[in-house]
């Protein structure tokens, strides 16, 4: 029986954009177990709701995370609506999908040029993160921030888009999608890519089921679980259906975030073409007196705020479980069997996002 | 249209929790995540589960000093929330899986922290 010897992975490696540390137990180059550990940027965020008013965190919710600022923002302020009892206009509801989108696009082109540098394919790392600048000058056009926005709120939201705009926005998706197709062949048709992901760090469908995966971590072993699908922001509307593979491994996890910057791209032009005219806000009386469960599609996965108000400005309580925090179970079950070489690829398919995670 | 999905939210005492919860494993719900309500003097504990958008909620009540037992035997992939429950909150809890021993979420202070609350009183147990 081959020595075992502990090698300790992170909290700093050149593949981790966020600070996870996992001790790896080898046999020879081959991982038997691994044991995560995380909290390393803890920064009580959750505590913050009791010094905040309701209507301030927002912008602490939306600071939970820098990739997916907008979506936290959209599950706290849809959380507060719920348990106030405030229907937000048809016009916000659509402006909320498009920058949701908006965010699901640039963190999975962003995703997928960290994961080509993982596996050493510079080229593709620039040419997605090429691509992701202009998502981002979008955003910036459309909100005034790339990476925050600062554009959702309770009752609605705060900035409209311009028909101007919006038709503009509408005339570059098609070149941008061609771009991103030519993108997407190469992580999907690319022999070498696929020699490097296939059949690695697999996880079969009961068990992504079993362990609680969530996002494109569960839908790459065939969950068809996807928070969009039950119609919250304009969803409802626009026919969304989630993408699925089955195989399980980091090829089919990458392929779920390549065919999902499809999706966004279609879920965005429809939400251009059927946007309703009318306000983008109603004015918000009282302060929240309940709780509530709200959950919203992130592009990691399924994120959760729990929210409970006493009738105070300030909340009672918020807790926030990130979709990072339930991919963590599978990733311990993804890394047994790999080669050390291949631990920062596998550690990277389901997107770790660690400031997201520790709040 | 505001979110209207259907929440279910059940009391279950201490000695009932186990059984509960495999009755859900039972059934087909997965475990969505566990979290914790300081109430001043107890503590609420959410086990949250969802089997095709339909989400369940037990909630446990529990005094400070009172074990509870893990459900990473039933679940395996609650031992993150577990231990967070641990590192975050001081709720002993029971046979998890993976017991990092307060080291899961390193914090520079000991739970449960020092923030002041609107009240004007500190956190209980601080």
């Amino acid at each position: 029986m081959p020595e075992r010897i502990i090698v300790p992975f992170g909290p700093q490696h050149p593949v981790l954009p966020e600070p996870i540390h996992v001790d790896l137990v080898l046999e020879d180059e081959k991982v038997v177990e691994a044991i995560p550990s995380i909290g390393y940027i803890h920064r009580g965020l959750e505590q913050l709701v009791q010094k905040r008013e309701y209507t301030e965190y927002v912008y602490v919710a939306e600071r939970i995370c820098g990739i997916c600022s907008f979506i936290h923002a959209l599950c706290y302020s849809q959380g507060i609506e719920h348990i106030m009892g405030i229907e937000v206009p048809d016009r916000a509801r659509y402006l909320r999908t498009i920058w949701s989108e908006c965010s699901r696009l640039h963190s999975h082109l962003l995703w997928l040029g960290l994961f080509a540098d993982s596996m050493g394919f510079e080229n593709l790392f620039m040419r997605s993160w090429q691509l992701r600048e202009s998502v981002l000058d979008v955003l910036e056009d459309t909100t005034g921030g790339r990476v925050i926005q600062g554009t959702c709120k309770v009752g609605g939201v705060r900035r409209d888009i311009g028909q101007e705009k919006l038709d503009e926005m509408h005339r570059e998706l098609d070149p941008f999608e061609k771009q991103c197709r030519d993108l997407g062949d190469v992580f999907l048709n690319d022999e070498t890519v696929k020699y490097r992901l296939q059949g690695l760090g697999v996880i079969t469908k009961d068990e992504a089921y079993a362990l609680g995966a969530v996002g494109p971590t569960a839908r790459g072993s065939g969950v068809a679980i996807d928070h969009r699908d039950t119609g919250y922001a304009a969803y409802g509307d626009l026919g969304f259906k989630p993408v699925v593979e089955t195989a399980g491994d980091c090829y089919a996890r990458c392929a779920v975030r390549v065919k999902e910057v499809y999706a966004s791209i279609d879920l965005i032009r429809q939400a251009i073409s059927e946007m309703p005219e009318g306000p983008i806000d109603v004015k918000v009386k009282g302060t929240p007196d309940g709780e509530y469960f709200s959950r919203a599609e992130q592009p990691r996965g399924e994120v959760i705020h729990y929210l409970r108000g006493d009738g105070s400005k300030h909340l009672a309580r918020a807790r926030i479980r990130t979709p990072t925090l339930a991919n963590i179970p599978p990733l311990v079950k993804m890394l047994p069997g790999a080669q050390l070489a291949d631990v920062p690829v596998v550690v990277l398919s389901i997107d770790p996002c660690i400031s997201c995670t520790e709040r | 249209m505001t979110v209207n999905e259907e929440q279910t939210l059940i009391d279950v005492a201490l000695e009932n929790l186990m059984t509960e919860v495999e009755g859900l494993h039972a059934g087909g719900y997965r475990l969505v995540q566990i979290g914790c309500t300081d109430i001043g003097g107890a503590y609420e504990v959410n086990y949250s589960f969802d089997k095709g958008y339909q989400f369940r909620n037990l909630r446990l009540t529990v005094g400070p000093e009172t074990e509870v037992p893990s459900i990473s035997g039933i679940y395996w992939g609650a031992f993150v929330y577990e231990n967070e429950m641990h590192d975050l909150f001081g709720i002993p809890v029971t046979g998890i899986n993976i017991d990092f021993k307060g080291t899961f979420i390193k914090t520079a202070e000991k739970y449960p922290f020092s923030v002041t609350r609107r009240g004007g009183g500190p956190c209980r147990n601080a």
